[in-house]
Order: C-alpha cells, then sequence, then structure tokens
C-alpha cells in the first residue's frame, strides 16, 4: 500500500501503541496533522512546546510507557529543548517528532530552520535527522526502542517536510538498522553473590535508593532485599516511593534537603549499597568526604555510571529488576545458611537518630500559613495515596519531605535539571496516562507562572488536577540562599503574592480557584478542591514567606556539616553532630 | 606522557562527528587530536581520539563513547602495543646560507620535500608523534612558517584486529 510519509509516521505511532501525543502543530509538520485527524491517536492540543515535552514526561513517569511530544520546526523544535534536557538528565524515555523545513533548503537559513539535531545532541539519548522517507517507520521504531530499553532517556526524530509529503510503499515492522546500540545483558550472578556477601557482613550498612527502582519497577524485590538484610533504606528524590515511608527501616530522603537519619546514616555507613542511583552532588555533599568509611556496592543499568563519581568495591551492570531479585535471592541463601544479618544495633540506632531529629516545623494556629503543614494535610487526607507532581524549589523539598508516600510512581518532579515550569504540565501528562487517578501538582508562585498557559489545555480536555500553589510572593529556594549565605541582601527575588490574582486567573482559564491563607482552613479548602470533577482546580495557598527549607547541607560542604535548622536548640544541634540519641 | 589513543569504529551516517563532538563538550572532556577517515568497509568510519589522560578519565571517554548509538566499537591502544603515526606538512624559510644544514635535519627524520620555492620549502614527514614534535623543535632556528598536522592515528601490533570480537557489521565487513 503507498503511503504518504506523514500517513507513515502516524501509522509507526499508533503500531508502536501510543495512545495519546502531546503537540502542536506548524509549518513543517503539517503533513503529519492531516493524517492525525482520522487516526486512533488522541492528540492533546498544548498551548507551549514545553508543556507538550513535560506532559510527555509526566506520562512516562506515571506510566513507564514512552512519552510523546511533536512539534514543528524552528522555534516549535527549540521549545522542546529546555523537556528534552530534563529527560536526559532524569532518564525519563521520551520521543519528540520535530518537523523540519525540506530537505533541499536545510541549511540556507530558511523560513523556520533550526539545526535541531545539533542543538539538542547534549541533551538527548540519540536523535537523528531522517534523510529518506522509507526510512520514517524504522526511524520511529528504533526512536521507541532507544527510549525504552538500557538507560532510558529522550530520542529526537526530526522529519523534513518534502519526506512527509513524499509517497512510499507501507510495511510493518521496519528492520531497525543499530548495529552500535548494546543494551547491558544480565548481571553477572558472580558480582552478585560477592555483592551479597558484603551486605550479610556489613554491620552498618544502607540500601541508597535511586530512581532506577522505580524506572525498572523493582520495588518488590527492593522490600524482600531490605528486609532479608535488615538494612535501612534511603530513597533520593528521584526514588520517593520506591519504599514505604512508614516502614521501620525506612530513613527517608538522604541529600541536601535530606532528613538527618537518611543523610547521617550515609556518613557512618559500613557499605552503602547504591541502587539505580548516581552519587549525585545533591546526594553526596563535598564529594571526598561522603560515606567515609563505607564499602560500596553499587547496581546500575549505565556502565558509565560505574566508578564516575565514586569508586565501587563491587559493581553489577545490568537490568535492575533482574539483579535485584537476584540479589534479594543470594541474601534469603546467605541468610538460610550463614544466619540473620548482625545489624540490630544499627537499626536501632538510625531509628533512633529519626526520632531525635526529625523534620520539624511549627503551625501556629494563628500565625503564618507554613508550606509543611499543607503537604501534612494532603498527605493526611489522600492517604499518601495521591500522585505528587512538583515543580522546582522550596515547594518540591517540602513536598519530598513531608508527603508520606506509600508506592512507586506517585511522586513526580524534576530532579537533575531542575526545572521549574514542570509541574504543571507534567500533572497534565501523569493526569491523562492515570485516568482515574488523584493528580495533584504542588508547585510556587514563579514556577506556576513558568507553565500556567497549560490550564487552558488541562481545562479544555477536562483533566481534574489540583495545583497548589504554595504563594509565597518570592522566588523561595533563591531567596533562602540569599538569606543564609549573602547576609539577606535579597536581589530579585520579591515576586509579590497579589499579581497576578490566583483565583480570577483559574477561572479565567475555565478551573476552580480557591484561596485560603488561615491554616485552620486548610483542611476544608483541601476538601472542596479534591471534591472537583471534570476541570482542573487551582488553590492559591498564601504561605509564610520566611519559611525555609531544613535541614539542609549548605552546598559544597560534606554533608556531616548538615544544619538541623530554627527549630532545633544549639544543643540539640550539638547533639546531632556528636550522632547521639535523644529521644526513645 | 598521559596520552591515551582510542580506535572508534563509527557508522558512517551524517551527524556522526557531530555527536562525538556534542559528547566531549558535553562532558568536558580534552582531546589532543581527532582523526577520522573511512575503513574499507563504506558502512564504517574509524576515528583515532588522543585524549590527554591528566585532565580527562579516560574511562569515562571510553564508557560514554560507547553509549553512542552511532559508535560501533572502542578500544584503547596501549602506546608499547600499538604503530602510532601523523602526517605533518610543514612550509620552513630557507636561508640559502643554513640550506644544506635544513636539508640534514630534513633527512635525519626522513622527511621528503615536496614543494621548493624560492624563500621557503615544504616538507613532508611520517612518524610517531613524539619524534614530530622533535623535528618541529630542530626546525624552529631556521623559520617554520606554516603547520599542518592530520592528527595522530594507530593500529594495533600483532595478528589481532579491532574487529575480531564484532558479530553483525563483523569480519569481512570491516575487514575485506
Amino acid at each position: 500500500m503507498q503511503v504518504t510519509g506523514a500517513q507513515a509516521l502516524v501509522r509507526s505511532l499508533e503500531c508502536q501503541g501510543v495512545d495519546v501525543v502531546f503537540g502542536l502543530p506548524g509549518g513543517a509538520i503539517l503533513p503529519a496533522y492531516d493524517p492525525l485527524r482520522s487516526s486512533s491517536l488522541r492528540h492533546v492540543l498544548v498551548r507551549h512546546e514545553q508543556g507538550a515535552g513535560h506532559a510527555a514526561e509526566g506520562y512516562a513517569w506515571a506510566t513507564g510507557r514512552v512519552g510523546v511530544c511533536i512539534a514543528t520546526s524552528g522555534p516549535g523544535a527549540t521549545n522542546l529543548v529546555t523537556a528534552l534536557a530534563d529527560a536526559y538528565m532524569d532518564s525519563v524515555p521520551i520521543v519528540a517528532i520535530t518537523g523540519q523545513v525540506p530537505t533541499a533548503m536545510i541549511g540556507t537559513d530558511a523560513f523556520q530552520e533550526s539545526d535541531i539535531t545539533g542543538i539538542t545532541a547534549p541533551v538527548t539519548k540519540h536523535n537523528e535527522l531522517v534523510t529518506e522517507a522509507e526510512r520514517i517507520p524504522a526511524a520511529i521504531a528504533e526512536a521507541f526502542h532507544i527510549a525504552s530499553t538500557g538507560r532510558p532517556g529522550p530520542v529526537l526524530v526530526d522529519l523534513p517536510k518534502d519526506l512527509l509529503q513524499a509517497q512510499f510503499t507501507w510495511s510493518w515492522p521496519p528492520v531497525m538498522d543499530l548495529p552500535g546500540y548494546r543494551v547491558p545483558g544480565p548481571p553477572d550472578p558472580e558480582r552478585i553473590a560477592a555483592a551479597a556477601r558484603l551486605l550479610h557482613q556489613a554491620r552498618r550498612p544502607v540500601l541508597y535508593v535511586g530512581g532506577g527502582v522505580i524506572k525498572s519497577d523493582s520495588h518488590e524485590p527492593l522490600y524482600a532485599l531490605a528486609e532479608l538484610a535488615r538494612s535501612p533504606v534511603v530513597t533520593t528524590l528521584m526514588a520517593r516511593g520506591a519504599f514505604p515511608d512508614s516502614h521501620p527501616l525506612a530513613l527517608g530522603m538522604p541529600g541536601m534537603h535530606g532528613m538527618y537519619a537518611a543523610v547521617t546514616a550515609l556518613q557512618e555507613a559500613d557499605l552503602v549499597v547504591a541502587l539505580g542511583a548516581r552519587f549525585d552532588d545533591r546526594v553526596t555533599g563535598r564529594l571526598a568526604d561522603f560515606a567515609p568509611r563505607a564499602k560500596v556496592v553499587h547496581f546500575d543499568i549505565d556502565p558509565a555510571e560505574i566508578g564516575k563519581n565514586r569508586a565501587a568495591d563491587v559493581a553489577v551492570i545490568g537490568d535492575l529488576r533482574v539483579a535485584l531479585a537476584g540479589f534479594a535471592e543470594a541474601m534469603r541463601e546467605l541468610v538460610a545458611s550463614e544466619g540473620p544479618t548482625d545489624t540490630a544495633d544499627w537499626v536501632e540506632l538510625t531509628a533512633g537518630w529519626r526520632r531525635s531529629f526529625p523534620l520539624r516545623y511549627t503551625q501556629e494556629a494563628d500565625g503564618p500559613l507554613k508550606p509543611q503543614h499543607v503537604v501534612e494535610r494532603l498527605s493526611a487526607l489522600t492517604g499518601g495515596d495521591a500522585v505528587v507532581v512538583a515543580g522546582v524549589g522550596q515547594h518540591q523539598m517540602h513536598a519530598a519531605q513531608h508527603y508520606a508516600f506509600t508506592r512507586p510512581r506517585s511522586w513526580i518532579n524534576s530532579g537533575g535539571l531542575g526545572t521549574m515550569g514542570f509541574a504543571v504540565p507534567a500533572a497534565m501528562g501523569a493526569q491523562i496516562g492515570r485516568p482515574g487517578e488523584l493528580v495533584v501538582a504542588i508547585d510556587g508562585d514563579g514556577c506556576f507562572q513558568m507553565t500556567a498557559q497549560e490550564l487552558a489545555t488541562c481545562a479544555i480536555e477536562g483533566l481534574p488536577i489540583k495545583v497548589l500553589i504554595f504563594n509565597n510572593g518570592f522566588l523561595g529556594m533563591v531567596r533562602q540562599w540569599q538569606e543564609l549565605f549573602y547576609d539577606e541582601r535579597y536581589s530579585e527575588v520579591h515576586l509579590g503574592t497579589a499579581i497576578p490574582d490566583y483565583t480570577k486567573l483559574a477561572e479565567a482559564y475555565g478551573c476552580v480557584g480557591l484561596r485560603c491563607d488561615d491554616a485552620g482552613d486548610v483542611d476544608a479548602v483541601l476538601e472542596k478542591a479534591l471534591a472537583v470533577t471534570g476541570v482542573p482546580t487551582v488553590v492559591d495557598f498564601r504561605t509564610h514567606d520566611a519559611e525555609g527549607v531544613f535541614p539542609m547541607v549548605p552546598a559544597g560542604r560534606a554533608n556531616d556539616d548538615i544544619v538541623l535548622g530554627p527549630e532545633f536548640t544549639a544543643a540539640e544541634q550539638q547533639a546531632a553532630a556528636r550522632r547521639e540519641v535523644t529521644s526513645r | 606522557m598521559s596520552t591515551h589513543t582510542l580506535s572508534v569504529l563509527v557508522e558512517n551516517k551524517p551527524g556522526v562527528l557531530a555527536h562525538v563532538a556534542a559528547l566531549f563538550s558535553r562532558r568536558a572532556f580534552n582531546i589532543s587530536s581527532l582523526s577520522v577517515g573511512p575503513t574499507s568497509d563504506a558502512r564504517v568510519s574509524r576515528m583515532t581520539i588522543v585524549v590527554d589522560g591528566a585532565s580527562t578519565p579516560v574511562d569515562q571517554v571510553h564508557k560514554q563513547l560507547e553509549k553512542l548509538v552511532r559508535v560501533l566499537k572502542v578500544e584503547e591502544l596501549a602506546e608499547d602495543d600499538a604503530v602510532e603515526r601523523e602526517l605533518a606538512l610543514i612550509k620552513v624559510r630557507v636561508d640559502p646560507a643554513r640550506r644544506a644544514e635544513l636539508l640534514d635535519v630534513a633527512a635525519a627524520y626522513r622527511a621528503n620535500v615536496v614543494d621548493l620555492g624560492p624563500h621557503t620549502l615544504v616538507l613532508e614527514v611520517v612518524c610517531a608523534p613524539g619524534k614530530l614534535d622533535s623535528l618541529l623543535a630542530q626546525l624552529e632556528p631556521h623559520g617554520t612558517c606554516e603547520l599542518v598536522r592530520t592528527g595522530q592515528i594507530a593500529i594495533g601490533r600483532g595478528g589481532g584486529t579491532i574487529t575480531d570480537d564484532m558479530s553483525d557489521l563483523g569480519q569481512e565487513a570491516v575487514c575485506a
């Protein structure tokens, strides 16, 4: 059967099992939008291509499937760059399809021409400017294969307009031509056995759980491993939800704004078992002082992560789901043959730290509204069962700290790139991927204003996302750094709480707009928001502008220098520095 | 010497060099030289990349290159286990009084005179990279006015080849 390149593109997406694409048409991609009309694909018309990119990411985070976004050439394509860079840093599988000027005009500075494969080479797992129409099905199949296998990531396929208009004979499946693409094979059982021996011998082990556990859906073998090894578990910003926060072995989040117990357990560990984690600077603090007495076992699917930041004593390369199942099995055998691990003192000590130096804030009944209080009430009212999406900044950290996560794929954020404006479009993608579930975006007022236009898309699509704006009138995290490190010399961080009026803005976008500035009203307002169906709800929470995020390890400092924050006395801070347990 | 030589087989497709260059830029890898040319298989090009090991973690360069989809094979060549060569064309000023001396230097390095002008000559030399540096030092007093170097290429010594353990784009393809 003869098809046009455009028809081939749409059919290829259908054959890949794609159900939804996020996009915005324009000149060069125009031919693709014609066959889209009669396709089974749902096209979500965004208001800005960056929104399409983040929506594809949110969809991928929420479902584990590949998210798809489409843009035209030139500015359409360049507007995707932030989302591609974000997906690259956080290993999110998305495929971006961009129109390109006709082949004969490439290089002539044609209207809406940009070298998008050149521009995105450093921020994609792979990209390709397709040069023959017949290759379109193969290029799409390869893009999905590359995006979703191995360490996931974004792939961009650039399609010149004349190729979309050319005719050729359709066939599927295409032959993939990827002689240089390698996905690691099964993990080495001997290395897994070596890892298990180290974990069995360890007296102060910590399972350092990263986003790879969520991406590989290996939370179940993780539970088994943690309980067999009787080892405390920390879940990074990318892995919140991989291990339930209510579990007695859970120490919460490590890192710059991690919980004291999680940060300190890593510092005092004799063995750190990194599972799909990459020793990011936000976790390690000053690298030379990170976990100074620990041996390291490192499981990852990406060989380049082994030894990149921290040398590994035992490295296991391969699919974490397979490797962790093998790891748990090897531990089971060791425990059966040689007895249980000797970690009881350590588990008690770390749990003591958790009790002694918890997250602390004070919500006075008639005082300013604290963002932590809103997160805690949301967590309680939703039973930890919502899909929580965050932007970047103080609100993100408060959400990651105070929401009690119960399950994987219930936390979606921009971890590595730190992309302000991520939350609203990512929540849109997550809601489309998980239509029956409660999706709540926790956003800052600074972040919200970067991508708020997608509220229009959400309203038109009838998506009942909840957007909780923590409106403190500031670029709060920057303000906090200026407060702490620039002697309160605030520079260009004040946004003001009044403009825009977020409730009116919400209503203008066809959403429900609510406001809350009193701690006593939080439950009622949240319940009202959660009850809305069929349209998005925006809540303007007027939160305390001087509230900081603590604990905090100042940038570039050792994790031993963790600051508990103003809610703790000097005596408590000193006790923490001495690793004392002060609360039984 | 902390330089490391990597032989890299890549698919001969548009954009491959851009991906390699983008990787070096993105990861802040310092490279001393890069040379690219075709192989006996039209589908495959070969790059020789010399990395400064003092400023750049060679292991990371190796692993990150292997992650590029269009890269088929990366092999690090040990210095004493490889033949390393570089071609240079050197335009040197000729002082008639020191002409014989200059030609003696050229002869000592087996450099050929490939162009002769009234006041200059062009030397062509193929040699190991260290030797080339020493030739350039010898020529400097005469006045080197222009220099072009290909960047180093290298091949492993002995019977083994870079494609020995490759299957699909394999033996007969690359080693025909």
